[in-house]
């Protein structure tokens, strides 16, 4: 199977609808670039990060649309395109930026179908996220939590290049709104993805190592870092079973809590914020659930109750890193 | 307008005439030393960054000097502006420490942010520079607050906000012109257009094309200016500020310009004609038509020019020089500032 980077396989997945559906349009600020520029050349960048890049010499400029930096137009846009029966794309560069249109998200997209008596939006909002570039506090945050505490709206947020395929084209197609999110940090990661089309179904979260004494849960590039700490022990016997959940909204929490009754202890990997985050809604739902299997107190790995910072080294020690997450499998363990 | 044509015309009211006359040989002193700080600030940063310096995404104001310099040489402590994410230049014109500037680029502890803001958010309250900002529009609306308090002091002061032709289309700074005007603040909307917004031709986003009309359109008086001249924009402010620091409400300046470098630090700028920053900078560059006009006018000589370049490179020297044997940010400053007390 051929080995392709985040970036590639999203904008394979890009590519694959847009061709499979009239009805799928992309829009967002810079998402072919070039126009009104002074060389001539379209598609001159193709989304700051490359992710749209050939949309627009495919499928042209009444489907692939470059816009003002107006978010909440693009999102509002977004909203009625989708009332209207398109299936949009919008992109919002990063993700820190959905401040700029966020009633869009938590008034409007979240809304219509339940207010509405079951209208369907089927837009798609992507977006950037996530610290490890020093891009500082309005680049880097994590919105996944905030995002999967409004109700109707999903929250995807892909580990892998292979995931991002199949969780793109499913989001493409769900009849609700979705917000994928992209970690700036995996776009370069590689993996084998199919040429083909395939989905990879909402709610549905994957077993990446399996072992019974403790459940690791993480997320995103987080995923990556887990599973290389997960992998060591494992080469000491201490053995966990490792999930990620793919979908924070919905969440695949049979997974969770299977794994959980089975190895009584819990660590949660993630890099929201940890006040009313993912990781404690994690906690909660084991300790409600799950609460007699628990042998140990949940261990949350998070960033602390700050903004990113600029500073490489506070930017590290802002992440969760290896060391903690190995001291958090630990406790539960010794526990 | 067409790929073929430019994206950057003439200056629509350029007068003929000589502005700025009767600066004192301080005046011009001071803006010649601002721009050519600005300049040497971004140049060195641009070769910094190439070598891996420095962390992050930087935005280089280097072609737009004379837009800072021309609109904060007006300006005291006491007056505020805000920011962009192409911020370095408002930060020196408005004052805020080179030295510690430098050192926040580099993310240092002793950076004027403590090396947790970066080169997009550099801020000094003090002087009266509320920050640059990461979110596009985000500063117009932030100026209006800062114009409420002039207002309420009643010493004269104003509050100003640069804008980006790109960031011209953000709702944000619409509502910000218009509550402007209904509550008649002390407020001058800066405007520069330096023909790009990111990969995107200004033209292109602006839907009339035209973004005085627009300004005129919520009732705010605009004076243009060419961005390439100090002179021109220095009167331009000058006009403006009579009117916003007198009780005549909120004002505008308009400025077109270009920036010389890419959109950030790594811009492979393929929107850009390959010759096209070669011919600003051979035409329209703005210290080289100071230093002409200072030859033409006999304001300032030749050698004391020099004199503020040498001085100049020395002090950039010097900052990076102290930027890179500044102490790097402890574990425990991650966890500092974020309430005052919680
Ligand atoms: C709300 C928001 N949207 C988009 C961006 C990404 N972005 C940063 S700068 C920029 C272009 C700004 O253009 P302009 O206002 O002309 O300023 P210039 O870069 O030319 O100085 C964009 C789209 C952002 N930082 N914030
Ligand atoms: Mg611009």
């Amino acid at each position: 199977m051929p080995k392709k980077s985040m970036r590639e396989a999203i904008n394979e997945a890009l590519h694959l609808e847009m061709a499979r559906d009239p009805s799928v349009i992309v829009l967002g600020e810079d998402v072919s670039g070039g126009a009104g520029g002074t060389s001539g050349q379209r598609d001159a960048a193709g989304g700051v990060f490359g992710l749209t890049k050939g949309l627009l010499p495919k499928f042209g400029e009444h489907r692939v649309i470059d816009t003002p930096i107006s978010e909440s137009a693009i999102i509002g846009a977004a909203n009625g395109a989708a009332l209207a029966g398109l299936r949009p794309v919008a992109e919002i560069m990063f993700s820190d930026f959905i401040g700029v249109c966020f009633d869009q998200i938590l008034n409007q997209a979240a809304k219509f179908r339940y207010m509405f008596n079951g209208a369907k939006a089927p837009l798609v909002v992507r977006m950037t996220v996530g610290a490890g570039r020093s891009a500082a506090a309005q680049h880097s945050q994590s919105m996944h939590a905030l995002l999967s505490a409004i109700p109707g709206i999903k929250v995807v947020m892909p580990s892998n290049a292979y995931d991002a395929k199949g969780l793109l084209l499913q989001a493409i197609r769900d009849d609700d709104p979705v917000i994928f999110l992209e970690h700036k940090m995996l776009y370069n990661d590689t993996c084998e993805v199919p040429d083909g089309d395939y989905t990879i179904p909402f709610g549905e979260g994957v077993l990446v190592r399996e072992g019974e004494h403790a459940t690791v849960v993480a997320t995103g590039q987080l995923v990556k870092l887990a599973t290389g700490v997960v992998d060591r022990l494992a080469a000491e016997g201490v053995r966990c079973d490792l999930i990620d959940p793919r979908t924070t909204s919905p969440l695949d929490e049979e997974l969770i809590l299977e794994s959980v009754r089975e190895t009584g202890r819990l660590v949660v990997v993630d890099e929201a914020p940890p006040r009313c985050g993912f990781a404690a809604d994690v906690a909660a739902l084991a300790a409600r659930e799950a609460f007699a299997s628990l042998r140990a107190p949940v261990a949350t790995v998070t960033p602390p109750h700050t903004p990113v910072p600029f500073a490489p080294e506070l930017e590290r020690e802002y992440l969760p890193d290896a060391a903690r997450v190995e001291r958090a499998i630990r406790s539960v363990i010794a526990h | 307008m067409t790929a073929e044509q430019d994206v950057i015309t003439a200056p629509k009211a350029a007068s003929a005439a000589r502005h700025g006359d009767g600066l004192t040989r301080e005046q011009l002193l001071s803006a010649y030393r601002q721009m050519k700080t600005i300049r040497e600030f971004e140049e060195r940063v641009h070769v910094e960054n190439a070598a891996g310096a420095i962390p992050g995404f930087t935005h280089l104001y280097c072609g737009q000097e004379a837009v800072a310099v021309g609109a904060c040489e007006h300006l005291s402590d006491a007056d505020y502006i805000i920011s962009t994410h192409r911020g370095h230049g408002h930060c020196i014109a408005k004052g805020c420490d080179v030295v510690g500037m430098m050192k926040e680029i580099h993310g240092r502890r002793d950076g004027l942010n403590g090396g947790k803001g970066g080169s997009m958010h550099i801020a000094d309250i003090g002087k009266g520079m509320l920050g640059a900002n990461g979110i596009v529009g985000a500063g117009q609306p932030i100026a209006v607050g800062a114009a409420i308090a002039c207002k309420l002091r009643g010493e004269g002061r104003i509050a100003a906000s640069f804008t980006g032709d790109g960031a011209s289309n953000q709702g944000t700074v619409f509502e910000a012109m218009n509550m402007a005007v209904v509550l008649q603040l002390p407020k001058v909307f800066v405007f520069e257009n330096n023909g790009y917004s990111e990969h995107t031709g200004a033209s292109y986003g602006i839907g009339c094309e035209d973004i005085v009309k627009r300004i005129e359109g919520f009732g705010i008086p605009v004076w243009q200016a060419d961005g390439f001249d100090f002179f021109s924009v220095y009167e331009a402010m000058g006009k403006a500020l009579e009117v916003s620091r007198n009780g005549g409400g909120p004002t505008a300046i308009y400025c077109e310009t270009i920036r010389y470098f890419g959109h950030f630090e790594g811009d492979p700028q393929n929107y850009r004609a390959k010759d096209e920053v070669q011919r600003y900078r051979a035409e329209k560059d703005c210290l080289v038509n100071f230093r002409a006009r200072m030859e033409a006018d006999g304001g300032l000589t030749a050698a004391e020019l020099d004199a503020v370049d040498r001085e100049v490179g020395a002090l950039i020297e010097r900052a990076v020089q102290e930027a890179r044997n500044a102490p790097r940010p402890r574990a425990e400053d991650l966890l500092t500032n974020v309430y005052d007390n919680y």
